[in-house]
This record gives structure tokens, sequence and C-alpha cells, in this order.
């Protein structure tokens, strides 16, 4: 069955990903709101830097950040400076390059739902005397909620799946940054194939319950 | 028509996009129904949107009663949600997440208690739709949806209410059952309501005041009465040109199921409604229905003849001619062929018989 070591690298893996879940929510809301509305140049520019992890070796991202990170770039010497020391090998310095990661997941789908509801209920609420902030809870997020369920599933299940970004920034420390995936790598490696079994089943059986829910839950369609 | 007792609403908007110009200055009374009318492209609804402050006319001045919604000369500019105004547009726009009944709320909530002078149960009763309060948008035909739309605007006790084309969306059958909705509205709320509409009848049935839109120009403006009926302006030709004739009525001939109405320039024989004796009713003769003889003919079938005098003549269709005629003062007219006009020898004062075929009570 599961040893203490799993067990920890589980909680963690479900802490990650809660956490980056939460804080892409926060962040992809009004970066999707700018991409669905804005008619600036830097859109296109924008979409490319958020769709760059779809793309990209998640070696190269794990590279990149732990440069940027680290006690020599530019983001380390300010968290340095700021009392925080450095970032990579922590669980922040996941969190961050998770939210990184996965922002493409989280923000597609909601900018799809602000894209596909069209300015036409903004202005009715407008007509109806909500204001701009107003609207945006009354109106918008209910109207979105498709997209938000979306979000949340793919975000969390990207996470919770990452390997390569996790291995460079977060290394393989038990407790602190040792994952699921990294776990089972660890058990390939030292030959525990038992220990390997029960938890990529484990992960296999949690992605197919979670994919089956977007699409059971969430059908494409069912508006209209 | 009345003549206003004085403007309320002063709109002066101008938009100049590549493609598009809006130009116009509008002085509508601040009562009644006053009707936009034009082709699509004329910039009515771009009008409208602006009294609504959905579109941004720089430079423009809008007032309101009294109140001021936009001067940019002193860069003021009150954004839509702070403007105490009903809107309705073609596919009502319901909150597909909220009931009818949420749908109806979402506007009166958010106006402060003391402001309130339409009741929700006021406005469900006054659009028939208290059977329909907790069913969900999506199941509700077009009809009805329309109907749910202009009581959720209705619901936030508007001091201005403007429509986008409300009927468009809606097949004959739907539209009259809207139509007497919104006359009640016109009849029973003291809320002016600027109505925009590419349609003369729905013009012709609502309508105290209209403006004229055309490329983005105010052709004129005034009662769809007089305008319908000048020969200079576009709705007096072609196959839906029609007049419009004030009267009330004067006798119900039970007997021979008609219905007699008094005007100005005479008595009309209707077929029979259900109208109350010395009610006031509007009268539609389509210029289609109207033919001239130079003398009154005894021996025909036809129940109502006036005589008239021709104040106007006007090409119409290739072979048509459109005749402005002058019965006791009111202005009727008659779609005859050019040859039938050169037949009579039809001039300017020449007097003749207007034989009328048709005439419709409009409400």
């Amino acid at each position: 069955m599961l040893g203490d070591s799993s067990v920890a690298a589980i909680t963690l893996t479900l802490k990650l990903a809660t956490v980056t879940t939460a804080i892409l929510l926060v962040i992809g809301t009004p970066v999707a709101w700018w991409l669905a509305r804005t008619k600036s140049w830097w859109k296109g520019a924008v979409s490319a830097v958020v769709a760059l992890p779809i793309v990209l070796p998640p070696t190269v991202i794990g590279f990149y950040l732990l440069v940027i990170l680290g006690p020599n770039g530019p983001i380390g010497q300010f968290t340095q400076s700021m009392g925080l020391g450095v970032l990579p090998f922590t669980f922040a310095g996941l969190v961050v390059a998770s939210v990184f990661y996965s922002l493409p997941f989280v923000v597609q789908p909601i900018q799809n739902a602000f894209e596909a509801m069209g300015e036409r209920p903004l202005e009715t609420a407008a007509t109806l005397r909500a204001s701009p902030l107003d609207t945006f809870f009354s109106v918008v997020l209910p109207m979105a909620k498709p997209g938000y369920l979306t979000a949340i599933v793919l975000g969390f299940a990207h996470t919770v799946g990452e390997f390569g970004v996790v291995l460079m920034i977060g290394g393989n420390i038990p407790d602190r940054t040792r994952v699921v995936s990294v776990q089972v790598y660890d058990h390939v490696e030292a030959m525990e194939y038992t220990q390997a079994h029960w938890l990529s089943a484990g992960m296999l059986a949690f992605s197919f319950v979670i994919l089956l829910m977007l699409y059971v839950l969430n059908p494409t369609g069912r508006k209209k | 028509m009345n003549a206003p007792a004085g403007f309320a609403i002063r709109a002066r908007f101008k938009l100049d996009y590549p493609e598009f110009l809006l130009d116009v200055d509008l002085n509508l009374p601040g009562r009644g129904v006053t009707a936009l009318f034009g082709a699509s492209g004329s910039g009515k609804t771009t009008c409208l949107r602006a009294i609504a402050g959905l579109e941004h006319a720089p430079g423009g001045y809008l007032e309101v009663n009294g109140e001021v919604w936009q001067d940019d000369s002193r860069n003021l500019f009150i954004p839509t949600y702070r403007r105490p105004l009903g809107y309705v547009i073609q596919e009502a726009g319901l909150f597909s997440h909220l009931t009818v009944r949420r749908n109806l709320e979402y506007g009166m909530k958010r106006v402060p208690e003391p402001e309130r002078r339409v009741s929700l149960a006021q406005s469900i009763k006054l659009l028939g739709i208290d059977h329909l309060l907790e069913r969900m948008p999506q199941t509700l035909s077009t009809g009805e949806s329309q109907r749910v739309g202009i009581a959720r605007a209705l619901a936030t006790s508007p001091r201005i209410l403007l429509m986008d084309e409300p009927l468009a969306a809606l097949d004959v059958k739907r539209k009259s059952e809207i139509l007497p909705y919104l006359e009640r509205l016109h009849d029973e709320l003291d809320i002016p309501l600027i109505y925009v509409s590419h349609a003369p009848d729905e013009v012709a049935r609502l309508a105290d005041n209209m403006v004229l839109l055309e490329h983005g120009r105010v052709l004129a403006s005034g009662s769809p009465i007089d305008l319908m009926t000048r020969l200079d302006m576009p709705l007096a030709h072609g196959d839906a040109a029609e007049a419009l004739i004030l009267g009330t009525v004067s006798a119900q001939d039970i007997e021979n199921h008609l219905t007699w109405v008094l005007f100005a320039g005479g008595l009309l024989a209707l077929p029979y409604q259900e109208v109350e004796i010395n009610q006031q009713v509007r009268v539609r003769i389509q210029a289609r229905d109207v033919s001239l003889t130079l003398a009154q003919q005894q021996d025909t079938s036809i129940l109502n003849i006036l005589p008239a005098a021709v104040t106007g003549l006007s090409d119409d269709s290739p072979g048509q001619i459109m005749v402005g005629l002058d019965v006791g003062g009111t202005r009727i007219l008659a779609r005859i062929t050019r040859k039938s006009s050169v037949n009579l020898g039809l001039a300017l004062g020449k007097a003749v018989y207007a034989q009328i075929k048709g005439v419709a009570i409009l409400k």
C-alpha cells in the first residue's frame, strides 16, 4: 500500500494544486477579461505569452524560472532584498512555477466564456442600473460559470500532472517539494514497482474522474 | 395633434465614423410616443444608444426632462447605469441564468426605494406575464420574452423608455399580441417613450410624434399624421403609403355590421368594431385603396365617397402617381395610374371625389 512518503507526496500535491488554482483564478480573471475585451495591439503578444507553457518543454520553463528566481536572477534579487530568501527548492517556488505553467489552462476557458457572452448582457445590465463591478458579479460571473468550471478542473489537474517544471524548480525534497509525479519517478528509479503502481494507478483514476466530471457536468452546447 | 407644451428632451449628437455619419439635433416632447423612423443605416439605433449612454458621441449634449445627462463642453457624461431609463431591444436580452421573476427584480432592486414609482406587480399585470414568473428565459417564446423585457425595464420606474425595434423579431401574429400592451403603456403610464422602428404600421399605431432619419440626419420631424401624407417625404410613397385620420365613433350600425366614424372631412363607414360611441380612434386609409372620380358616382358599391381637392401630385413608381388630397382639412393620399391622372386632367386645386375602398381602425 502507500507508505508515509507517498501520503506526504499526495498531500503536498493536492495542496499545491489547490493553492495554484486559487491564485490562478484571481490572476486569470482580469487577464482573461482584458484579452476578451481589448482591441489593443498587445493582445496578440499577451495571448502568446500566456500560451507559451502549452508548447514549451517543461524543462525549458523550469530552467528559465530557476535562473530568474535564483539568487542572481532579477526576481531572486528582489525576494532576497525583501528578506524572503530565494524561491527555488521551496513550496512557494513550486507555486510560482505552477501558476505560470498552468496559466493558459485557466485563462483560455474563462476568456472563451467572456468572449461568447458578448457586449449585450453588459449593456443590458447597465440599462438596469448595475454598475460595472455589480455587473461583473451579478451577470458576468454566473454566465461564465461553465468556463470557470472548466478552468478550475483543468488548472487543478494540470498542476497535479506536472513533472518537469516541478523537478527543475522544486527539486526533490520530501514533504516540501516532492509531489506525486516526482515520487513515482523516484519509485521507478529505485525499482519499487509496487509503490509506483499504487501511485500511478491513483493518478490515472484521479485524472479520469476529473475529466469525466468536466465532460459530464459541463457538456458543450448546454446553453441554449 | 396637440402641440407639445414644452420640449423636454434635447439631444445633439455628432458621430463621424469612416462608414457612417450621425449628425442630429433633436427636440422631442417629454411625453407620449416618439418614433425614430428610418431605413437601416439611417442612424436611428445609434441615436437611441447615444441617448442611453451606450454610445458616447464626443461633443454631444443631452438633456432629459430638465436633467443634463451629457454635456461634453462641461466634461459631463453620466454613465448608463446612473441614468433612470428603461431600454428594450429586439431580442429582449433576458439574463439566461435568472428566472423571469429574478430578471424582473434585477433592475428594480437597484433602484433606491423612494424612486420606485412603478411596482413589480403593476408591470407584471400591465404586460400580462403573471403565469411566466417561475420560468427560465430559454423556455419562453419570443413574444413572451419581449413582454418580460418590457416589464423588466418598466419595473425600474424609468423616466424615459427607449425601445429599439421591440417588435422586429416577431412575426405578424406575435406582433399583434404585443402591440396592445405597448398601447396600454402609452395610455396608462406617463412615461415618454422613444421608439425606433422601420415599420410604418407600428408608427401609425403608436406614435404621437415622429422623427424621420436618413443617412444619419434628420429629414423631418412632426406628427405622423402630417409626415405620412407629405408628398416630399419618402413615407408618402410606395405601396405602403397611407394616411392617418383622427376621428370619433359616432354610431354603431349593428344591422349592417358597420361602425361610423366622424372626422373633420365627413363620415366614414367601417366594418363593425367593438368600440364605444364617442371614443377617439385612429383610422388608416391606404393610398392604394383610394380612387378618384370627377363626378360623384351614384351607382357604386363603395360606401365612402368624399369630396376632396387635389393638393399635390408627385411621381411614384413608374406609371403611378401619388395624389395628395384635402378632405375638409384632413389630408389623405390616393395612388393612381399616370394615365388616369391625365384622363381626369388632375391639377392642383381640382375638385374630385375620393372613393375609399378600405378603412381600418388602428386603436
